[in-house]
Order: structure tokens, then sequence, then C-alpha cells
């Protein structure tokens, strides 16, 4: 197909083509100690892990409705959690499996809310695509592009008006970075000075349509220029880059001065979501993605580099991942559906 | 021990699909990721990766099999050291059922039959007599009648998210890039606002939009647009301009998407003058009624289903087929009881009419095909014959089009009435996820023939 073609498969090579980030330093490279790095290592390898199980149970027919992985694009999730404080929100779109995991809810009730049972997150009501944790400060788990910007920034609203000093941080995707309702928020969270992080995943494609097919400008980070809201591009398959922009950002907003841009440059490895062949893009670029810019694999590296964890370490990690995740899908296949009467609960206080 | 690998649900509303192709023959190894077979769903072919490693062991369905239901057994994988004789060791463990809540059932068991009574299926008198059918799914009906209307007319264009180079997020533009190219097959960005403003200005200039929204629920954001300007400039400027557009796309629930995206807007644009309103059932509506739409100088809301879209359906073989906007169809006749109903929810009624015939009751089944303007002389005739009517759809009951008809036949036809309208519809709940939840929400055929036999006083 003739998109695939068209679309460069580097990571940032698209966005470095316009003429604002050709002039930007790359910045330096926060580097992680051993506990970082292992911290970072189990919390990504949790969601990819839970991820593929979740394809695996999607496949048998036990998760159903639209499902949208999140592997590829694990660093990104994994070092805002790294960088944020107890009591900073999260909000996201669809993709929200991983926003789940990072924010410490328990795999075995995210994962049984994919399956729609009584102990999922939303008792089985909201399934994959809505999910929330008031407890957690993890907002949704929202279905329409582009609301939950609006939102986060409500969130922020509200943190500015108790005075909590917490900071919300809004995702949202490079296809949702054209909504209008986007630049409304950004208008008014400059406007106010609220604290929001927005942080755009730009992984390349809003489902099958490539961002410089979508985007008159590629450069999202500068998507509040005119707004006056300082923005910069992250290399979002280094974890440790992530969290170094996002203490940054997080900082920015803690003191006062306003929300703040973090484009995460990452890419997604399945399709956007289970019924997608993804034929708009070449096997190639993904496999590029895959054996150069993995964020677990670059962090594996990292360690076994510097003596920090064995080959058999790493090993006993991912057994104990696994261990986890196959738990959650156990019980997520075992619950119960919710009782009937839950039908006609919640639907008003 | 040998894993067995089934055929996977590809898409929500996948039941069985096509065994296109293998790409790993038996003996080779295999590893996690792996892309070891293609199947083609009706909307796409998919891969299928390996998520465990081992070496295939046996290909249980052969490639080119046709109708291979999700989770039957396509293949037996072997772990390390495992050879072909464990195969017969493997299990045929089936993949875990999800355990039953306890579903209080919906419906008594249909009483013994009483004499049944056979009914004709009303021909078509928009179809002129001898006009030789084809077969066609709804989703070639509606691509089909865009492609023959794009043809006539080279104002007509095609815009919305992923209709051109994707060929459509449900397939329903297939081809028409190929054929019309990209100045009339318009991908746009994720910006329903924007290209519903910027479409109906492109109508008030006199071209002839057709804006696919993804799907319905999407058409919230352009919600504005949509009433404010397309719905309403005709009036405001004194009949100077109006927008001749279609706004078309999958409405109401598919299957399992949850409370966002499985909503039916019928009454939300039936409530608006300045508006037509469509929501086919086959694909003949579906063809006849999308050329008729194209070709209306009114701003045209056209309702589709995703969950119909690869149903199939005769349509007459005909170079120019269009149907009248504003008509409905007798889909079925009979004299006891008249169910009025459009869209999917044409297939509770359809079924429950077959039932009750089995059980003496002679239903009579209304096809509105459009909601506004409302074609309610077909109803009222029929309600002077049955002096009962049950409405059926999947929206929800409050302020809903089956609150407007019964609102209607009361009013013109309230001497006829042998007992209350009595309606079926999607419960008063956001849709919920959960399987079992879902099926309790949507309407069912038991609770139409309930209503049938309490509006009849046959319970
Ligand atoms: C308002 C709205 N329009 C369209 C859709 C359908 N849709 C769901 S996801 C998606 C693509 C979004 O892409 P992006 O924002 O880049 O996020 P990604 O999926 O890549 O994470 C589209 C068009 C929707 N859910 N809501
Ligand atoms: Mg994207």
């Amino acid at each position: 197909m003739a998109t695939a073609s068209k679309t460069t498969s580097a990571r940032s090579k698209s966005a470095s083509r316009t003429r604002s980030t050709a002039k930007k330093a790359k910045p330096a490279i926060a580097e992680f100690d051993k506990d970082e790095e292992l911290h970072a290592y189990r919390e990504m390898l949790l969601i990819r892990r839970f991820e593929e199980k979740a394809g695996q149970l999607y496949g048998m027919g036990l998760i159903g409705g639209f499902c949208h992985l999140y592997i590829g694009q694990e660093a990104v999730v994994v070092g805002m959690q790294m960088a944020k404080k107890d009591g900073d929100q999260m909000i996201t779109g669809y993709r929200d499996h991983g926003h789940m995991l990072a924010m410490d809810l328990d795999p075995g009730a995210v994962m049984a809310e994919l399956t729609g049972r009584r102990g999922g997150l939303s008792k089985g009501k909201g399934g994959s695509m809505h999910m929330f944790s008031k407890e957690k400060h993890f907002y949704g788990g929202h279905g329409i592009v582009g609301a939950q910007v609006s939102l986060g920034t409500g969130l922020g609203f509200a943190n500015k008006y108790r005075e909590n000093g917490n900071v919300s941080m809004a995702f949202f995707g490079d296809g949702a970075s054209n909504q209008g309702q986007v630049y409304e928020s950004f208008n008014m969270a400059e406007l106010w000075k609220l604290p929001v992080v927005y942080v755009i995943e730009n992984n390349k494609y809003g489902m099958g349509t490539s961002i410089n097919r979508a985007s008159a400008t590629t450069d999202l980070s500068q998507r509040g220029a005119s707004f006056g809201i300082p923005g910069e591009q992250v290399d979002g398959m280094d974890v440790r880059a992530v969290k170094a922009a996002s203490d940054k950002a997080l900082a920015w907003c803690r003191e006062g001065k306003g929300p703040y841009i973090l484009e995460m440059i990452t890419y997604r490895y399945r399709g956007h979501s289970m019924s997608d062949p993804a034929k708009y893009r070449s096997k190639d670029e993904v496999q590029k993605m895959r054996t150069e810019h993995d964020p677990i694999e670059q962090v594996r590296v990292r360690m076994i580099e510097k003596g920090w964890a064995s080959e058999d370490d790493l090993k006993a990690i991912d057994k104990d991942v696994r261990a986890k995740v196959a738990e959650a899908a156990e019980f997520a296949q075992n619950d119960p559906e919710p009782d009937a009467s839950e039908l006609y609960t919640d639907i008003l206080l | 021990m040998p894993i067995d690998i089934l055929m996977p649900a590809l898409s929500p509303t996948m039941e069985e699909g096509k065994l296109a192709k293998w790409l790993k023959a038996e003996g080779d190894a295999v590893t996690a990721g792996d892309v070891i077979a293609e199947i083609e769903t009706d909307k796409a072919t998919m891969e299928v990766e390996a998520v465990d490693e081992g070496t295939l062991g046996k290909i249980l369905v052969p490639e080119g099999t046709d109708n291979v239901k999700v989770n039957e057994k396509i293949a037996v994988l072997l772990g390390e050291g495992e050879d072909a004789s464990a195969m017969d060791a493997a299990s045929a463990a089936p993949a875990a059922a999800p355990a039953q809540a306890e579903v209080p059932s919906t419906a008594a068991a249909p009483a013994a039959p009483a004499a049944p009574v056979v009914s004709e299926p009303a021909e078509d008198p928009e179809i002129p007599a001898g006009t030789a059918m084809k077969t066609s799914t709804v989703r070639e009906a509606l691509r089909d009648a865009m492609a023959e209307e794009m043809r006539r007319d080279p104002d007509v264009f095609v815009m919305g998210e992923e209709v051109a180079e994707y060929q459509g997020a449900y397939k329903i533009t297939q081809g028409l890039l190929d054929e019309f190219s990209e100045k009339r097959v318009i991908d746009t960005p994720i910006t329903e606002h924007g290209f519903t403003g910027l479409g109906v200005g492109a109508a008030m200039s006199g071209l002839r939009p057709i804006v696919e929204f993804m799907t319905f629920n999407f058409a919230m954001q352009a919600m504005d647009q949509i009433i404010n300007s397309a719905a309403k400039t005709l009036y405001m400027s004194g009949g100077q301009m109006g927008a001749p557009i279609v706004f078309r796309g999958p409405n109401g629930a598919a299957a399992r998407v949850g409370a966002q995206h499985s909503q039916d807007y019928a009454a939300w644009y039936a409530h608006v003058p300045g508006l037509k309103v469509i929501q086919p059932y086959s694909a003949a509506d579906a063809k006849g009624l999308l050329k008729a739409a194209i070709r209306d100088p009114n701003p045209v809301i056209f309702l589709e289903n995703e969950i119909l879209y690869g149903h199939s359906f005769e349509i007459p073989d005909m170079d120019d087929f269009v149907l009248p906007i504003g008509k409905a169809k007798i889909e079925r006749g009979g004299t006891d009881v008249t169910l009025v109903s459009w869209g999917i929810g044409m297939t509770y009624a359809l079924k429950a009419a077959d039932e009750l015939a089995g059980m003496g009751i002679s239903a009579e089944v209304i096809n509105l095909r459009t909601i506004r303007p409302l074609d309610i002389d077909t109803v009222l005739a029929s309600v002077r014959k049955t002096g009962r009517v049950v409405t059926i759809e999947e929206a929800f009951p409050m302020c809903s089009v089956s609150s407007e008809i019964a609102y209607q036949v009361q009013e013109k036809a309230f001497d006829y009435l042998d007992a209350p309208v009595l309606r079926v519809t999607g419960k008063d709940v956001p849709m919920p996820y959960a399987a079992n939840l879902e099926k309790l929400a949507l309407p069912s055929v038991p609770e139409v023939i309930d209503a049938v036999k309490a509006v009849t006083y046959t319970a």
C-alpha cells in the first residue's frame, strides 16, 4: 500500500525534517542507577507480558470488543511513573492497560475487566477501554479520541484550585493531537497556569494514517507554541530520557509556571487494535524498531554490560513477571461474570 | 505437553473465518511472534502470530478452508523434546468458557402452538415486477451506491477517517480510492468537528459531500455543525442556500465495544427539523436509500449498523435502483398485530414474527426505512387492521422513536387500538461491556414475543 512506502521508518526522522527540531540540541541522557534500571526493566516487562497475554486471550474469544495493546510504548508510561509524585493523576485514551499497570493497579483486576468479570476494575462494565481508579489517581480509560485532554486539564484545574501541589498528566496520541478541544484546552491551561503535562505519545500512526498524512506540522512538541506552552521532543523508547524530561516538566508545573508539552517519540509494534491488518506500514519498519530501539532490550543490554544483572538474574525476573501475569489471567478467566442486577446500578447516585 | 493452536478471534464481530494460508509447514520451528498463518475475515486478511515456542507438529485445518469457527483447533505445536506421539495425548480441553452468572430468563417458554399461520413475505412495490435479483451484502450495497452516484455526478465526493488508503475502517469505501482518486476520496485527520463544518460549507457552495463518521458515536464531536449549521441554514437563509450533504456511518451497538461506542442516535437526529434521517435494514434499503440520500438536496443522516454490514440479502439487479425517502415497507403481511421496526431492530421483529406464526399469531412487520419524515400512514393502515402495535429498536426507551410512534398512533388511530402500544427497546442503561450484561441490555426475540402476547391478551 502506498502509505508504507511514503513513511520513513526510523523513529524521529519524519519529525526531524521540520526546521524547528533540527535546531534543537539532543538532550543529555540522565543515567539510571542500578535500582532505577531494575525497576524500569521489571515494570516495562510486566506491561509487555501482560499485553501479550491479553492478545492471546483476545484470540481465544475471552476478551471481546476493541483491545488496543501498548507493546512497544512501555518506556513512556514507566518513565513518567518514575518521575511522578504521590497524588499526581494520569488520564489517557483507550490504549490504557500500560498506564494502569504503571499506576500500580492490580493486574488481575485489570485483566478481569478485559474479560468482563465482576472482579474487574469497573466490575466488568467498562471493558478494555474504560477503567478507572480514584484510589490510585487514574482517571481512565476514554474511548473518544481527544476527550481525555480536556478532562486532564480539568484535573489540573482542580489541583490548582485545591493548591495540593499535584500535577495531572494527560496522555494522547499523534492522531488525537489534531482534535479541536486539544487547543481549547491548551489555551485555558496556559491562560490559567494549570499544572498539566500534556504527554503526546507519537507512535507515528493514528490507526492506519501516518502522521505526515494527517498533520500539517509534525513537530507536535511545538503545538502549544502559539499559546506560549513550552514543549520538547523526547526519545520515548529510552526510559531514561522519558524520566529526565518528565522530571523537568513536572517541576515546571509544580512551580506554578503552567502546562508543559512532552512529545514522546515512540512506536506501537502491534496493529492499532486486534482487528487491524496493519497494511499501511512495512514489516521491515516494525522489525527495525523492534531490533534497534526496543525499550526493554535497551535496559537489558545496559544492565548486562555494567554487570548489574546476569542473564540468570534477568531470567528470574522474567519468570516472576510471567507468573504474575499468569495469575492475573487465571483470575480473569475464572472470576464469574457480573451479577445480572449490576445492569441497573451505577447510573445515577 | 503439546499446545493446541486455536482459530483466533480477530475482530469484535468475527465468529468464523477462512484459513487462507499456512506460512509454516509441519516440522518447522516456531518462535513466539512468528507469523504462522493468514486468515481472512469478512473485513481483512490478518496474520496469526505464534504465542508459544515449539515445532509445528500437525496442521489440522488445511489452507483454503472456509468458515473455520473461532476457537476450533487448527494445529498442534510440540514443545522442546516432544515428538508427534505426544500429540495423541494432547488434551482437547477447550478454552475456559466464561463462568455464567445467574441470568433471569427473559421470557416464559412459548405456549403450545395453536394452528400455525402462513404469512406471505410482501413484495417490495418499489421494485418492478420481474426484475432479476442478485445477492449482496449491506457492505457491498453501500459501496456500490456511492460508486454509482460518484460516477453520475462529479460533485459527489466522500471524506472521513480512513476512508481512502485504509479502504474504510469497516471496508465500506473499499475500492473507491482506486476508481475516483484522492481528489474525491479523502482521508481526514481525526477532527470530526472541523471536517463536518468543512463538509457543510462545501455543501452550501453546491458540492455534494458524503461525510463518513467512523462510527456515529464520534459524530457527537460534530453535533453542533450538523444541527446548527447543516439543519438550519436553509431556513435561516430564507431558502437561499441549504446543505446537500450525507452523513453516514455505523450507528448503535456492535459487539462488546462498551458504553462510548454503542449508542443508537436515531432519536437524537429525528428530533431536529431540517434533517432527514434514514436507518436501513437490508442491502436493498441500503443501496436504494443511500442513492436517494446522495441526490437529496437536504442534509441526510444515514444510520448504518456494523452487525448488518456482513449480512447478505437479495437486491434488484438494476442499473439505477433508487428508493423513495420517507416510505416504509411492509416486510411481511399479517392480521393480528403490527410490529414496527427499522435498522437492526428488524432482525428481532422478523424472527419473532416467525415464532409467532408457529404459535398461531399473525404478525404484520413494517420496516420503517426512514425515521424522518416518518411514514406514519403505512403504520396507521396496518393498525386499523390489527388493532395492536409493538415497536422494536435497540435505542434507549426515553424519548425514543418508539415514543413518537406510540404518540402518533394514539393520536391518529385511538379508536382502532385494542391494547396499549408497547415498545421493546434497549434497556435504560449505558451499554455494559460484560457479555452477559450486554445481552441483557439489548432487546431480544423473547421480549418481542412477550410484548405481542401482552397486546393480544394471549399471555
Ligand atoms: C472522536 C473519535 N474519532 C474517531 C475515533 C476512532 N479512533 C479510535 S483510535 C483512533 C486513532 C487514534 O490515533 P492516535 O491518537 O495516534 O492514538 P494511538 O491509537 O496511536 O495510540 C481513531 C481514529 C474515536 N475513538 N473517537
Ligand atoms: Mg498514534
